[in-house]
């Protein structure tokens, strides 16, 4: 009896709990936009935000992947270099393929970004579950690895794309559908189907139940080596569409491409509610996150307030504002 | 390549052999860089290496030797390992900070060792024979006077500055003494770390915050690539130059081809590591004298001179 009685009224909350970790970020994002129009009308002309969320797109993409990591139970530091590493092999392929194939070197080039993105996650996931190495020390390690091969593969300059393949390719960044930016589409594309696989999908029940209690998992029959390394593969492959998109832009790898994205990443998930130490993952609250930071890094630039010298500090103090308002309207 | 340099390896071993004194003829000079991280050292490897590769094949009796460092304590290491084994005639170093290379570097000197400094000067100016570095307040200066120049002393910039380093500090400030008591207004100057990604986002906010600009300053090359591509992205057509700085090959090429937006640069050309290996050699071989400080300037880029600064084949 007095187990019922105790368990009945402890569910509710708890339903709460959740609507309001995925209403969260989508709040602060409402928020943040009537604040930055208050600062400058042109915040929200639609250039400036189809500018902004066109270029959240690689975090947003990459972090995704992030979502299903961290969900997990796992952490993945090595995606900016991997991310990178990718893009110069891409290039590197298109400018090799470029002289027989024409054109078709673009398409060839993306299965082969895909290829080694998967590859590249696939041995970060063996690493961590096979090789039972802490998370935060494998990816270390291959994120000095990826860093190094791009710096070396590029002499330390850059790797341009071929001139041939450049008008071609730039419509995957540039290029609008129906006014909507490419990029855009695809990152709504892959949340879509990353909400599938976690939602829907056993998978996805998986791996929150890995990244929630490990060894309950074990007991329930799930195989933890398994859903981990699965979730280094998607976070691979994550990283390779953002390469994809990204190679257009400016056309170029070079040894400081994708400097410090892990950290954009990581904050984007987190900010998006799922919880740095596994557990259930949001997906579209990561999305929310990454257009967050970056209309962020935005509106400092579009405010006259902010001295150049502390732009670093307000951003780090609107994430913290942001993470305080979310644990207390969780906590309700 | 290889089956050469086993050649070579086999010869001195021989050499070696053969007798100390004939192996104590070569005059041995070291070279210690910063390994290429980015566009600029790259360059930096790029050109000692070059110049390593002239001078040996120029002089037999000089054997240039080339090490690159990824850090400062490994390129402390470095300098031990270059000079535990044999006496050093002379070393060239661009150091990776002033403070901890000072003592390692003096150390050397003791031994009675030429030392040539390039770029980043040692705390103590004593050590240094020969100093040798490009100026970096004329490339805000030089930027700024042509602008003025161009823009007929009025008009709306906006500048996108690097990594808060004396650098960008030198650079920033000769631009803005320069602009000062013109119409050349600076609507904003923020900072884009070098990095052309960056740049390219700062550039489109530049452009969604201000409906006219006249011109843009970026510090450095790579910037200026990330500002062009957003410029380009806009459409606008109101911007009427787009300059960097550093002598970036793409950019050269750009001067080369007469672009409009672009149609000159500064130059703090990573190649003045060649120029002061050059020098070192000069001194060592021809007994020409070459102590003290030489400051190469930043003059204008143009089309007519831009041949002289282009490297194709550097990754820079």
């Amino acid at each position: 009896m007095a187990v019922m009685t105790e368990s009945a009224p402890r569910r509710r909350p708890l339903d709460l709990n959740i609507s309001w970790t995925d209403i969260g970020p989508f709040l602060a994002l409402a928020a943040l936009l009537v604040v930055g129009y208050l600062i400058n009308p042109d915040f929200l002309s639609a250039t400036n935000l189809a500018n902004v969320i066109t270029r959240s797109a690689f975090i947003a993409i990459i972090a995704v992947g992030a979502t299903f990591v961290i969900s997990s139970g796992g952490l993945d530091l090595s995606v900016g270099s991997m991310a990178a590493f990718i893009t110069g092999i891409t290039i590197m392929f298109m400018n090799a393929v470029a002289p027989h194939a024409g054109i078709w070197a673009i398409p060839a080039g993306m299965a082969v970004a895909i290829l080694v993105g998967l590859l590249c996650g696939l041995a970060n996931g063996l690493i961590v579950t096979v090789g039972r190495i802490e998370p935060f020390i494998a990816t270390l390690g291959t994120m000095g690895i990826f860093r190094a091969l791009i710096t070396y593969l590029t002499d330390g300059g850059t790797i341009p794309i071929d001139r041939s393949l450049r008008e071609a390719y730039r419509p995957v960044y540039f290029g609008t559908v129906a006014g909507v930016p490419v990029p855009i589409l695809i990152s709504i594309a892959v949340a879509a189907v990353a909400s599938f696989i976690l939602y829907k999908m056993k998978y996805g029940r998986k791996c929150a139940a890995v990244g929630a209690n490990e060894d309950v998992a074990r007991y329930y029959g799930i195989s933890v080596i398994r859903t981990r390394t699965v979730a280094y593969i998607v976070q691979g492959v994550c990283v390779a569409i953002a390469a994809i998109c990204y190679v257009p832009r400016l056309g170029a790898a070079t040894p400081t491409t994708g400097q410090l994205w892990e950290l954009q990443v990581i904050t984007a998930v987190v900010i998006g509610g799922t919880a740095l130490r596994g557990g259930k993952g949001h997906v579209w609250g990561t999305v929310a996150g990454a257009v967050i930071l970056e209309l962020i890094a935005n509106l400092m630039v579009l405010s006259d307030f902010v001295s150049e010298y502390l732009v670093a500090a307000v951003q780090g103090v609107i994430i913290i504002i942001a993470m305080l308002i979310q644990r207390f309207s969780n906590s309700k | 390549m290889f089956s050469r340099k086993w050649i070579a390896a086999a010869t001195l071993g021989a050499l070696l052999l053969a007798g100390q004194a004939m192996a104590q003829d070569k005059k041995v000079i070291a070279v210690s860089i910063p390994a290429a991280d980015h566009g600029w050292t790259a360059g930096i490897v790029y050109h000692a290496q070059a110049a390593a590769e002239e001078i040996n094949a120029a002089f037999p009796n000089v054997e240039v030797v080339v090490k690159t460092s990824p850090s400062a304590a490994e390129q402390v290491s470095a300098l031990e390992d270059l000079s535990a084994s044999r006496k050093l005639d002379a070393l060239v170093i661009l150091p990776y900070s002033s403070e901890e290379l000072t003592q390692p570097v003096k150390a050397i000197k003791d031994m009675g060792t030429f030392i040539t400094v390039v770029d980043r000067g040692l705390t103590d100016a004593s050590v240094q024979d020969l100093y040798l570095a490009g100026d970096n307040i004329a490339v805000g200066t030089n930027t700024a006077k042509f602008m003025i120049d161009k823009l007929g002393g009025k008009g709306d910039v906006v500048v996108l500055r690097g990594i808060p380093t004396v650098i960008d500090d030198e650079r920033i400030k000769g631009f803005q003494d320069t602009i000062k008591g013109t119409n050349l207004k600076v609507l904003d100057i923020q900072y884009a770390h070098w990095n052309s990604d960056e740049a390219f986002k700062l550039m489109q906010d530049y452009l969604a915050k201000y409906p006219h600009i006249d011109a843009v300053w970026a510090n450095d090359d790579d910037m200026l690539l990330g500002v062009l591509e957003a410029v380009k992205q806009s459409g606008r057509t109101d911007i009427k130059l787009a300059l960097g700085g550093n002598g970036m090959k793409d950019i050269v090429k750009k001067v080369i081809d007469g672009d409009a937006m672009t149609p000159v640069e500064t130059p703090y050309p990573p190649s003045m590591i060649k120029t002061a290996i050059y020098m070192t050699v000069a001194n060592l071989i021809g007994q020409a004298p070459v102590r003290g400080t030489v400051k190469l300037d930043a003059p204008l880029i143009t089309q007519a001179n831009a041949k002289e600064y282009y490297f194709p084949d550097s990754p820079f």
